[in-house]
């Protein structure tokens, strides 16, 4: 690790970043989708910290969560209030240390913040395509990923990293491009989601269809946004990713701005304001068809079905690369029991796995928050990675 | 399992002794691994495959540091997610003191196992026993540093003790290598009255008399 100490606050931050986009899957290479549908050109937003090596060995790619974007460190302006999602993890001297490794991140196909997805115009009709955008798979983002890296002229990754959908990400980059990845980080997800997951994400995507201002998800460039069931929907989102434990810290039974019960159906406690607050606040950022998409994308994802005829352990006979699998105790969305099985199938197979559950009481949102042992645990994974495989001056 | 970092400091260790043992290129789970010392060294010199077990965030972090892989897990959940006979050793080195089901994790490692090594340390000692005798308090030693409040040490056992057990569950005991710590040496090997006078014994089991599947 780089010993330097300054008092500078920006040292550990890679600084002003730009996002770029480049295009992929040109006509007549279009991408054929797993639901049998063709797509192309797919745009994707990307962005990279850190300097790629002579030898191109020291590439990490990071896989965003859900509603996360390519932006994962620095910030876009000066005044930026806010900096990229992991901004705690990637950066100078910090676990992806762009000192050390050159990292990339790009937006999920799908996504709305720069990659080709619903909001983006369809070339047949130069209208936003909306509900006639193909369903999507995670198999599809993945697919979508390797052109990225192959346009960036990139064959190896020392490592990639994901939690949540991105760890799905993960796990599929492990089984479709085995050869690529030397390693691989999964955080608090999965191989396949559980019904209870599915039925959450439902509900979320029940709430947007009901809206009647969704439209039939053809409300861009309307006056009239499916505001409320989006905001709904983040807010079942949102509730999920925390645990009984983080609300009883962060909220206990307080009421907001006042002492005594008013007796009329309104807000009053603190944890009603702060789920609406994430609601309206999560409207301005996200669109709601993409929602749909990538909620639908993550419910498909079964990586036994996919690779290993049902079994796990088959599946996982496919993979080369060396594992680590991390869950958080309080994490009930994706619990730890299910990045055990992963874990499982991989020892079966006498593959290099390694895991730990992190104590915490943040819930699913622990791989966001906990940063003083996931740091450490990742850091000393990507350390002797960087050892053994990086060539560099000692 | 390392209770805690004094505990590993203290406990002189007879890895060589457990290296030799193990032939090369074998698979090994090394249950309570600890920071990966042990295992780091079957990897390196033996080329084994090798897998730890270890409950303590931070000596599972350290395994990670040196390449290892580990599994963060506590051993007194037994071994249900590993197979028949799927390592070719399953070491539980100075840890069989510190688990709460000894038989259960022992039957577990000569199944999941063709061959299991155990190391503890000898209750039997014989300054133990005058410990306990002269001063009617329970014996604290260089290998057994604790008080009675304080030890992670929930059964203790001497070498004889062992033996009788290895009798009752029938598992053979290919090998028995009982040791004391001498200064500035390796342990010396004790070839008389070793539950007197070995402060530690070391076992190579097994379900059948030569160490092969059933």
């Amino acid at each position: 690790m780089p010993d330097v100490k300054t008092n500078n606050p920006a040292a550990d931050s890679v600084g002003i970043v730009v996002t770029r986009t480049l295009t992929v899957a040109q006509p007549p290479d279009v991408l054929k989708l797993e639901c049998g549908r063709s797509l192309g050109p797919i745009t994707v937003a990307y962005e990279t910290y850190g300097q790629l090596t002579p030898e191109r060995d020291n590439a990490i790619l990071i896989l965003h969560a859900w509603t996360g974007d390519a932006h994962a460190a620095g910030r876009h302006h000066p005044d930026d209030p806010k900096p990229g999602w992991w901004d705690n993890m990637v950066g100078p001297g910090k676990a992806f240390d762009t000192n050390r490794y050159f990292i990339i991140c790009t937006n999920v196909l799908g996504g709305c913040k720069g990659s080709t997805g619903p909001t983006s115009p369809d070339p047949a009709t130069g209208k936003p395509y909306g509900l006639t955008f193909p369903i999507l798979t995670i198999a599809d983002m993945v697919k979508v990923q390797k052109l990225v890296l192959d346009a960036l002229g990139i064959e190896r990754l020392l490592s990639m990293v994901g939690g949540s959908m991105g760890g799905m990400q993960a796990l599929e980059w492990l089984l479709r491009y085995p050869e690529v990845p030397r390693s691989a980080i999964i955080l608090a997800s999965t191989s396949r989601l559980s019904p209870q997951s599915i039925a959450f994400n439902e509900v979320g995507r029940h709430a947007i269809v009901s809206d009647p201002n969704w439209q039939n998800g053809a409300y861009y460039g309307t006056d009239r946004q499916p505001e409320t069931g989006l905001a709904i929907a983040r807010m079942i989102g949102h509730i999920t990713f925390l645990s009984d434990e983080s609300m009883n810290q962060k909220f206990g039974r307080r009421l907001q701005n006042r002492n005594e019960y008013g007796y009329e159906l309104t807000r009053e406690f603190e944890v009603e304001s702060y789920l609406h607050a994430q609601g309206s606040r999560f409207v301005k950022r996200f669109d709601a068809n993409t929602y749909l998409y990538l909620t639908k994308a993550m419910d498909y994802y079964d990586a036994a079905q996919d690779w290993g005829e049902g079994s796990l352990e088959k599946a996982c006979r496919r993979v080369e690369a060396k594992t680590l699998v991390v869950s958080f105790s309080s994490d009930w969305l994706f619990p730890s029991y299910q990045s055990r099985e992963l874990v499982k199938a991989l020892r079966q197979n006498n593959k290099d796995v390694s895991y730990l559950e992190i104590e915490s009481s943040y819930g699913h949102d622990a791989f966001l928050l906990e940063s003083s042992t996931l740091q450490r645990v990742m850091e000393s994974f990507l350390d002797n990675l960087y050892a053994t495989v990086v060539k560099h001056d000692a | 399992m390392t209770p805690d970092a004094q505990h590993a400091d203290i406990l002189i260790p007879d890895y060589s002794r457990i290296v030799s043992r193990v032939e090369a290129g074998s698979r090994v789970l090394d249950l309570g691994c600890g920071k990966g010392d042990l295992l780091l060294r079957l990897v390196k010199e033996r080329g084994v495959k090798g897998m730890g077990v270890e409950i303590d965030e931070n000596a599972v972090i350290e395994c990670i540091h040196k390449g290892l892989s580990v599994f963060q897990g506590d051993l007194d959940e037994g071994l249900s997610d590993y197979g028949d006979e799927s390592y070719d050793y399953v070491i539980l080195d100075q840890t069989l003191q510190v688990i709460r089901r000894p038989e259960l994790v022992i039957a577990e490692m000569l199944r999941v196992g063709k061959k299991a090594i155990v190391s503890f340390p000898n209750f039997g000692h014989w300054k133990v026993r005058w410990k306990l005798l002269w001063s009617g308090h329970m014996p604290r030693t260089p290998k057994l540093p604790f008080y009675w409040y304080n030890t992670p040490n929930i059964h203790l056992l001497t070498i004889s003790d062992f033996v009788a057990f290895c009798r009752a569950q029938k598992i053979y005991i290919l090998e028995e290598i009982d040791l004391v710590q001498a200064q500035d040496r390796d342990p010396k090997i004790i070839r008389w009255g070793a539950n007197w006078r070995a402060d530690e014994g070391l076992f190579v089991l097994s379900r059948t008399r030569q160490g092969h599947a059933q």
